[in-house]
């Protein structure tokens, strides 16, 4: 077992990944997660919930990776002063979660940061709406908004804001860079100003809805999502989707990969200077949302993914359409690559840009497609391989030199091998049906739903109410853990440069707002 | 740079003016085009602002560029500020941690300005409603002409969109 060295009581969930329940003492919590560490082991997610209904206080939620499956903590906080100790000293990422879930619900990490994180102006520091007490309707007045950015010092040094309105058709946050001259010294983010209050509208939801708004926490993930919380579902009602349904996800998955890298390789080269790529991978990314929309329905499969299985069959011809699809693309993309790979401006602009060595990728835990890129070598498809991944024999891509053409690399790689998926399934999917009956699920049931997007993984936490609602749901994105990098490779580097360095992350705003 | 030219002559024009399979579409072209020539001199600038959207109704604004739907083709330019904007595309239920920057852009766009509300969301704050972090649809914090719904909105839907504010605003004018 992969967690069986902790001193914890290890219960595993039933499910389509390998979950491990566990109960913690707070003050225990940094020791573990350092022996997590330890044996190679990351933090991917951290959260709360509020469990005074039951008479009890609060509850600190974490879930922790290694390569064979996931480790879900629970550290029980007293109601009247939730305090834990801070683990962000050991797993980077942890210090955003912690200072979010500090706004959200009043559980406070002794971390050294006491600024806010998903609170802005919208409720007090003495409000926390995913309290269950504090209706969902609760309306505060604006507050004053005095944010601390860190300032940098010395001769010549000045600051750049910019956002959160961008000038180009992406999500809102702050940048404040501190340049000298042209050079980035410091990039700090700010983000949350998409914050929706996904977690509380989770709450009390019956569970069909829950899927459609899974596939909206990050609307260029909804597969990912939606898969992650129909698995978590599932694992509770103790239903395994039909092998056809299965099958036809991972169809979907695949898909949704490649029309997101299509159109990253697009503004990729556009950011390079070569706007040929633009219009060269956004016409076949339209090719294949046209497909989408013709097969299933939705140019992004959203609402594809239900609880239970899927939405939408297929017929031979379909197969047959999409086999052919495959085979077009793997040849323009070929074509495509082979032109940025000699176009000598492209790559003087792509190599060395942005670069995220492997060693620091490590300490900040970086994850997804961004992590590849630098060596960490973590994807679901390849590791824990839930249903039908244990039958494809996904091939991971690494690289080591983390900068934007390591980047642009792997999008290339992970496109020609998410063709060859989509070719696998087509040979190999069989007749069948497409939806397995959910039966009643038990309250207080838990489940935890993992997914490999094209971003990285998406993971969604579930703990089943009565009457078939939620009682609480936690949607994490690899985002969170890939954000703070972002602010490493822009170091040392131009102003200039920074669009194609951040596009070339492309994370999510919405994902890790919500 | 061989395989670049040849690849641009191979792939041709994509630029959709397609006859019976695509006529809406067409007709479209054509009255967007007459629209834009008569009231913005030939040229319609667009500021997009996200007030909170999922990122979906991005997607499809990204795709308008793309060379079937090809909108600069028509004159119509999605511009970096929202001063030189003519009209303001908002998605998004408008999270009110978005709520003053809204109101500030919309505030910097001059007089006449038109606004397009995008996606299920901005028209009626989508499966997001109004809550303690959102404030729902768009016109619930400024004055919107048109609402296009869908989730996300197609590119047809979103320029059928752009159309019909423009005609509001002849209109109005008129």
């Amino acid at each position: 077992m992969a967690f069986d060295s902790l001193p914890l009581n290890l219960t595993k969930l039933q499910g389509a990944v390998p979950v491990w329940r566990a109960v913690a003492a707070p003050a225990d919590l940094p020791g573990l997660c350092q022996a997590v560490k330890n044996q190679g082991g990351r933090l991917v997610a951290l959260w709360g919930t509020d469990e005074r209904d039951r008479g009890q206080g609060y509850a600190l939620q974490l879930a922790l990776a290694k390569p064979e499956g996931m480790l879900w903590l629970r550290a029980d906080l007293p109601a009247g002063a939730p305090r834990y100790p801070d683990v962000s000293t050991i797993f980077y990422p942890a210090g955003r979660m912690q200072r979010a879930a500090r706004d959200l619900l009043g559980i406070d990490a002794d971390a050294a940061d006491r600024r806010p994180w998903l609170r802005h102006t919208a409720w007090p520091d003495t409000e926390y709406p995913l309290r269950r007490d504090v209706a969902a309707a609760a309306v505060f007045d604006q507050c004053r908004d005095d944010y601390a950015f860190v300032s940098v010092i010395g001769d010549g040094v000045h600051e750049i804001p910019v956002g959160p309105v961008h000038a180009g058709t992406i999500e809102p946050g702050h940048f404040r860079f501190s340049i000298v001259g042209e050079k980035v010294l410091r990039l700090e983010e700010r983000l949350g100003y998409t914050h929706k209050g996904v977690d509380k509208l989770f709450q009390g939801m019956p569970f069909a809805a829950g899927a459609a708004l899974a596939g909206r926490v990050s609307g260029d993930s909804s597969v990912a999502y939606a898969w992650a919380y129909c698995m978590a579902l599932e694992s509770i009602a103790g239903v395994v989707p039909p092998a056809r349904a299965l099958w036809l996800r991972a169809l979907l998955l695949e898909r949704e990969r490649i029309a997101n890298h299509l159109g990253d390789l697009g503004y990729l080269g556009n950011d390079g200077g070569l706007a040929f790529g633009l219009a060269q991978f956004m016409r076949l990314k339209e090719d294949v949302l046209r497909m989408n929309a013709k097969l299933f329905g939705h140019r992004y499969l959203m609402d594809r993914i239900i609880p239970g299985g899927v939405a939408c069959d297929l017929e031979r011809a379909a197969m047959n359409a999409i086999g052919d699809e495959c085979n077009l693309l793997e040849r323009e993309v070929r074509l495509l690559k082979d032109i940025y790979d000699d176009h000598s401006g492209l790559q003087d602009r792509f190599l060395t840009c942005g670069r995220l060595t492997p060693g620091t990728a490590e300490k900040l835990g970086v994850i997804g497609l961004a992590g590849r890129a630098s060596s960490q070598a973590w994807d679901l498809r390849a590791q824990a391989r839930p249903a039908p991944y244990d039958l494809l024999e996904t091939r991971m891509k690494t690289h080591k030199n983390g900068d934007v053409a390591a980047r642009v690399n792997l999008r290339f790689e992970e496109i020609f091998e998410s063709l060859r998926l989509a070719r696998a399934v087509i040979e190999r999917i069989a007749p069948g049906e497409i939806a397995a009956p959910l039966p009643a699920v038990p309250a207080g049931g838990l489940g935890l739903g993992w997914a490999e997007g094209w971003r990285g993984e998406s993971v969604v936490a579930l703990e089943a109410g009565q009457d078939g609602r939620i009682r609480s749901c936690h949607a994490h994105d690899p985002s969170w853990q890939n954000w703070p990098a972002l602010a490493f490779a822009v170091f040392n580097n131009i102003v200039p440069d920074f669009p194609l360095i951040n596009k070339s992350f492309n994370l999510s705003y919405s994902g890790c707002d919500l | 740079m061989y395989q670049l030219l040849k690849q641009i002559a191979t792939v041709g024009i994509k630029t959709e003016a397609p006859p019976a399979a695509e006529e809406a579409m067409r007709e479209l072209s054509q009255r967007l085009r007459e629209d834009i020539l008569g009231l913005f001199a030939g040229s319609l600038a667009i500021r997009h602002v996200d007030a909170g959207s999922c990122n979906g109704c991005e997607l499809e604004i990204h795709m308008l560029n793309n060379p079937y739907y090809n909108i600069e083709g028509l004159g119509i330019k999605l511009v970096a500020s929202p001063r030189h904007a003519d009209l303001l595309l908002v998605t998004g239920p408008v999270s009110r941690n978005m709520e003053i920057a809204l109101k500030r852009t919309y505030d910097a766009v001059p007089d006449p300005k038109l606004v397009v509300a995008v996606g299920d969301c901005g028209c009626s704050g989508g499966i997001f409603g109004e809550s303690y972090a959102s404030r729902g649809r768009v016109s619930n914090v400024i004055p919107v002409d048109v609402a296009v719904p869908g989730c996300p909105p197609t590119p047809v839907a979103l320029m059928q969109g752009i159309l019909t504010a423009i005609s509001l605003n002849g209109r109005r004018d008129g």
